[in-house]
């Protein structure tokens, strides 16, 4: 009853006419506590976005300057590449970001779905073990390249253990060897992302209705069968976040492959967030930096944009 | 299918108890990862606990004989940070003063910009909320310089001020640069987080509020801040972790000793010159991870809640 009286009353208050100066005032702060946020956003991020492409076009070396030179820039980044011996940085840089990428983020989502599904099996201690996979999430990556060329040294690490359990003739040298570091970058990389992918799959298997596994179940299918044919293919959107989650982490990383390599030596390790960084501070290369930005950039807009829409549209109010 | 066996398996409590050698696999393989996650942190513990001979004449695996804080008193007060051999402490509270002003300020905008966004809707708020959105993916080389050449600006500037009043009026200072930079980079995600959180809170109660004469920010403070620690604690513990672990930052935009604990950290590790010492590395390695550490071993639930809002959106 008292709601019957309500609502109606307040369908006849809500659009009050607000014609004094407050109530203008009303209407307008919110707009007004909004907008440094966003001014602040529209300037430091598309204001220094369209900065940066136009940088791209100029002749800028260690200062920036505003002379337009065309796309001389893009054109040295890909074609410098292929033709010199030893392949020039930015080419290291895209190679070392296929194999960086695809390693990260396949082992990712293999790890990540492995753990979630070995968790989900009413496991005892799940809550002492989950924490154990998740922690590396809160080291930096300074942090966790650190303690990975630690462990994986030669001198002192995983080589010098396994010699002194008696296997002499092992060897593992990759983070000292120019050719194979990056593998390394990628192990650490995995290590400190895959938890976080199995906190999102775990949270997506419990999200499966379990009515659903019961019958399926009752019907006699395995264990194995209810995963591979309802489970995982329910997730399907969970794997999308993630993928695309874990590929623009990739083509972020940065700081890992510093602290993994040791400053990168020789650029063997080239990523395009170390090559942008290196040809614009340390080589004076201002124009070629911001036109390896532009192509991050673009890449990462590639797959967000369509995603975020997407996520945005889909809960559509 | 019989009736006995549909009443056989609905019975049973708990119908996904798999047989004994399964689980016998399942809890392998889940000890397995287990220490594998947590080697490389045990590692780095007993490293740092170790004289130097014992990392570089030792097994990295065996526990330390002759366990020292050393290593870990060397890493604080005395240790080389580039040219200056103070140990890192003096990094270690950059990072602090940068983080707190930081994580607070990009916090409560994020709240308000939350609360303007689901409560006092307008034409376009979706727009202005992508913009805000895709802010937090975007790679930050695409940033960097603008960015840097501004802050040098604001450098001159503070020049000027000193040079004309004898103070700089703070600009131009490496840490209110990173706190300018961390909000302004963080707001994304603040906003995105508390948006999400007030979407789900009821109109009806902010609807009534404004019927019983409730201004805007008499709402926000009466109504949706006393609702809101938990997002609070989520947003807070995510900035927190995400603006002290920062590198690319701190490395381009803090001078020398005005940097903070993770740009530090990388010079010790990788100076060039004289003997690498692995124990006193280690040592500053977890001192420079201790407090977001800490906070997730404390706060846990609330970390791994921010990891997945931050992460699967709408």
């Amino acid at each position: 009853m008292t709601e019957m009286t309500v609502a109606p009353l307040a369908d006849v208050t809500m659009p009050s006419p607000r014609a004094s100066a407050r109530g203008r005032m009303q209407d307008l702060l919110p707009k007004i506590v909004l907008a440094p946020s966003f001014v602040a956003i529209l300037v430091f991020v598309y204001g220094f976005i369209a900065w940066t492409f136009y940088l791209s076009f100029t002749n800028s070396k260690a200062f920036s300057n505003l002379n337009l030179v065309g796309l001389i820039n893009y054109k040295r980044l890909w074609t410098w590449t292929f033709e010199t011996d030893p392949p020039s940085n930015w080419y290291t840089a895209i190679v070392n970001m296929g194999i960086f990428g695809g390693l990260y983020v396949f082992f990712c989502l293999v790890l990540g779905l492995t753990l979630a599904i070995l968790l989900d099996q009413k496991i005892r201690g799940e809550g002492f073990l989950r924490p154990i996979y998740l922690y590396p999430l809160a080291l930096s990556f300074i942090v966790t390249g650190t303690a990975w060329k630690l462990f994986l040294d030669p001198g002192i690490g995983l080589e010098k253990a396994v010699h002194d359990l008696g296997w002499t003739s092992f060897k593992f040298d990759w983070v000292v060897n120019p050719r194979m570091m990056i593998y390394c970058v990628a192990i650490a990389g995995i290590w400190a992302s895959s938890g976080f992918v199995m906190a999102l799959f775990l949270a997506g298997l419990r999200g499966v209705d379990g009515e659903i596994l019961k019958a399926a179940q009752i019907d006699g299918a395995s264990t194995f069968a209810i995963y591979r044919r309802i489970v995982i293919p329910i997730m399907r959107p969970v794997f999308l976040s993630a993928l695309i989650i874990l590929t623009h982490l990739a083509i972020k990383s940065y700081d890992l492959v510093l602290a993994v390599t040791g400053k990168n030596p020789g650029g063997a390790a080239e990523l395009p967030s170390t090559f942008m960084y290196t040809y614009t501070f340390s080589r004076n290369q201002m124009a070629v930096g911001s036109a390896s930005a532009v192509i991050m950039l673009m890449a990462i807009a590639a797959i967000m944009v369509p995603y975020l829409y997407s996520e945005l549209r889909d809960k559509g109010q | 299918m019989s009736v006995d066996a549909l009443a056989a398996s609905t019975a049973r409590p708990e119908p996904t108890r798999s047989p004994r050698t399964a689980r016998v696999v399942i809890y392998g393989m889940l000890g397995f990862f287990a220490i594998i996650y947590i080697l490389p942190l045990l590692v780095m513990v007993m490293t740092s606990l170790k004289p130097l001979d014992e990392v570089t004449g030792g097994n990295m695996f065996a526990l330390p004989k002759h366990a020292t804080f050393g290593p870990w008193a060397k890493a604080w007060g005395t240790t080389c940070v580039g040219l200056t051999c103070e140990g890192i402490k003096g990094y270690f509270w950059n990072s602090i003063k940068m983080v707190v002003p930081a994580v607070l300020i990009s916090t409560l905008l994020g709240a308000l910009n939350g609360y303007v966004l689901t409560k006092w809707r307008f034409p376009g708020h979706k727009l202005v909320f992508g913009l805000m959105l895709f802010s937090c993916f975007i790679p930050f080389q695409s940033v960097l310089i603008p960015m840097a050449v501004i802050l040098g600006k604001l450098g001159e500037l503070g020049d000027f001020f000193e040079d004309a009043i004898g103070v700089s009026l703070g600009f131009g200072n490496s840490t209110e640069n990173l706190i300018i930079v961390h909000t302004v980079y963080g707001l994304g995600f603040t906003t995105l987080f508390f948006r999400n959180f007030y979407e789900a809170f009821p109109t009806e109660l902010v609807k009534s509020a404004m019927i019983d004469g409730a201004g805007f920010f008499q709402i926000f403070w009466r109504i949706l801040l006393p609702n809101s620690a938990p997002i609070f604690i989520v947003t807070v513990i995510y900035q927190f972790t995400n603006i002290w672990n920062d590198f690319l930052f701190g490395a381009t935009f803090a001078a020398g000793d005005q940097s903070p604990m993770t740009v530090a950290l990388n010079n010790v590790v990788n100076t060039s010159t004289g003997v690498v010492e692995y124990n006193v590395n280690m040592a500053a390695a977890i001192i420079a991870a201790a407090p977001t550490l800490f906070v997730y071993v404390v706060a846990g639930r609330y970390f791994v809640r921010g990891l997945m809002a931050g992460a699967v959106k709408g």
